[in-house]
């Protein structure tokens, strides 16, 4: 019925085991799709149901986890499904919000080191995963390749993974989406705040670890401090949170240093603006309202 | 009061119930794996639920107590010794002042607790003691006990009295080496062909070496996805699809020969089709299982699950009103 209405494809609900349940908007990722469960899943907060742990948005769905001793999981359904209906094709959906400047050194020694270690499990083991997603692209060369991933800022839809883990898309129209295959084999290893990519995803690994995505940068600030030590984590150990808006911001190794010396002695705050995101004009004119949002964190 | 670690054993970390709540952040609730064994050691010593204690893996640690202590044993088959002498698992025991546990080598199941009156008195991370050694947060340090940690015990009163006290015998589980568990097939299980889930839920698979607080990896099968046009956002691989969340015991299939179940130190979301879900009674059968055991994946039903959710907690409350 909901496809009918909205134009979108039908929600698939599932048990994720007795104590989950999984619900996948669609196959796709889109922006619209997001918004969706961003959405629903505000909504679903604001009702503060007894029997819900965690509430948790994702790309293009959402899962939340119950007691299902208190909650049953029909029940959920059967609510989420009303809230589902409710929010039908997202008209009007809008968020107040952060836009943040994120700094990133691209093609750094950190990841370069990374990723040449692990050049047996790339589909492309002759060239970096940087020239790899120019190619695969279609972008003659690498320069334009980082202008199209640092140009246009990019909506958090997603937090996970572990603490802290941003996964980022960008607010540009479909046909301007990049998309990079993951890893045939994923590392082993990956370094500290890695800038990677995979699927048509951009995010920032909060800590050294295993992982999949094609590597492109280094960020200059956490996304995670367990300490909480910096200004940006008073309130809780992870910075990004679903809905902010990041745009990435390529700087030299100076600069790069400099950050990372006010990050050491606990002086960094990022440099963001307060923001009321407006999901239409986001789909009608991206390009154009991108003009606004940046202008909104750096000054017109 | 205080415990010392003489020697570590092969993984032993402070677990409690684990960390909720915070799943949204990309938090694992971390916590004990077998919740049966962690929660009836706590009964047996007279703590509160939820007091921290020690997830014991494979090989048991020898540990040194600073004072005298109640304690108890659960889980494995992991045989105690006090002082070399053979000690009782599933019953409450008095320690002295230099006492001194260790283990013989393990005869089933996979990880043994041990529950202390007072409990592990760890710092408080985020609602929770256990560790999350992924990350190196919670716990002792964030990481698994070494040779030479001293951990603090919290304060108990009258558990002396609770000494000999022991679960009935019909009670405490035994282990299979091939063991079935419960499966809900749904999330992303549209993506295998009809074929392969038959072929998943009638494989005997084997448990890898990677088996650990993470995920369990099996070999034994290869299953098939059914062929599509990679939706926008997943990736090429017709094993990926746009990043989503993992629950807590799902099953994904990277490459389709290795079904990976995903524990409570597992990432909380990523890229990659899953299938199923074990129920959550089922993820303490899975917890006592080891490289080279076998296991069946049955699937189930909600209601099943649930009823099999009902019957392990009137289990727990019985237990728990023979042992107050």
């Amino acid at each position: 019925m909901s496809s009918l209405d909205t134009g979108l494809p039908e929600a698939r609900y599932s048990y994720g085991g007795d104590e989950f349940v999984f619900v996948e908007l669609a196959e796709a990722m889109s922006l619209k799709i997001n918004f969706r469960a961003m959405a629903i899943t505000n909504r679903l907060k604001e009702e503060n149901i007894e029997g819900i742990v965690d509430i948790c948005p994702s790309n293009a769905s959402y899962m939340i986890r119950i007691d299902p001793d208190v909650l049953r999981p029909d029940d959920l359904i059967s609510r989420l499904k009303e809230i589902d209906e409710a929010v039908g094709d997202v008209q009007g959906f809008e968020i107040e919000t952060r836009v943040v400047d994120v700094p990133v050194l691209i093609e750094d020694p950190w990841t370069h080191e990374t990723l040449m270690r692990f050049r047996d499990r790339h589909q492309d083991p002759d060239s970096t995963d940087l020239e790899y997603g120019a190619r695969i692209n279609g972008y003659d060369t690498k320069d334009d390749f980082i202008e199209a991933l640092l140009g246009s800022p990019w909506l958090v839809t997603m937090i996970g993974f572990v603490p802290g883990l941003p996964w980022c898309y960008q607010l540009v129209p479909p046909e301007e989406q990049i998309e990079v295959p993951k890893y045939i084999r994923p590392r082993t290893f990956t370094s500290e705040r890695a800038f990677g990519f995979g699927g048509g995803f951009a995010v920032v690994y909060p800590v050294q670890g295993a992982g999949g995505y094609q590597l492109f940068g280094t960020a200059a600030a956490p996304v995670l401090d367990l300490s909480q030590s910096l200004k940006d984590f008073e309130e809780s150990i992870v910075f990004p949170k679903p809905g902010d808006i990041f745009k990435y911001r390529g700087v030299d190794r100076e600069e790069y240093d400099k950050i990372r010396s006010t990050v050491e002695d606990g002086t960094f705050e990022y440099w963001k603006a307060e923001f009321t995101f407006r999901g239409d004009r986001a789909l009608e004119n991206p390009h154009a309202y991108n003009g606004e949002i940046l202008g909104v964190l750096y000054g017109d | 009061m205080a415990i010392r670690i003489k020697q570590p054993g092969l993984l032993t970390t402070v677990q409690d119930t684990g960390r909720f709540g915070q799943y949204d952040i990309g938090m694992s609730p971390s916590g004990a794996m077998d919740v049966f064994s962690y929660q009836v050691g706590n009964y047996l010593v007279g703590n509160e639920e939820g007091a921290a204690g020690l997830e014991i893996t494979y090989f048991g640690p020898e540990i040194k107590f600073t004072q005298g202590a109640v304690i108890a044993i659960t889980g494995a088959e992991l045989p105690p010794k006090i002082n070399g002498e053979e000690a009782a698992t599933w019953e409450t025991l008095a320690v002295e002042e230099g006492d001194v546990l260790s283990f013989d080598y393990l005869k089933g199941g996979a990880r043994s607790y041990l529950a202390i009156a007072g409990g592990i008195d760890v710092p408080i991370f985020m609602h929770s003691r256990s560790t999350y050694t992924l990350i190196g947060l919670g716990g002792f340090e964030g990481r698994a006990l070494q040779e030479g940690d001293e951990l603090k015990v919290g304060d108990s009163d009258g558990a002396s009295d609770r000494v000999g006290k022991r679960v009935d015998s019909n009670h405490i589980p035994t282990y299979s080496d091939a063991p079935e568990l419960r499966v809900i097939i749904g999330l992303a299980s549209y993506r295998l062909t009809e074929e392969s889930l038959e072929t998943f839920l009638n494989t005997e698979w084997t448990v890898t070496p990677d088996a650990d607080r993470i995920g369990y990896r099996y070999r034994g099968g290869e299953l098939e996805f059914v062929e599509r046009k990679q939706p926008a956002g997943a990736g090429a691989d017709q094993a990926n699809v746009v990043d989503f969340g993992y629950p807590v015991g799902s099953i994904q299939v990277p490459g389709g020969v290795e079904p990976i179940v995903l524990n409570n130190d597992a990432v909380t979301g990523g890229g990659y089709a899953t299938i199923g879900t074990v129920i959550s009674v089922d993820r303490e059968t899975l917890a006592q299982t080891k490289t080279n055991d076998k296991t069946h994946f049955r699937s189930v039903d909600l209601e099943e699950a649930m009823e099999a959710r009902a019957q392990r907690r009137r289990q727990m409350k019985e237990i728990k009103e023979t042992l107050s």
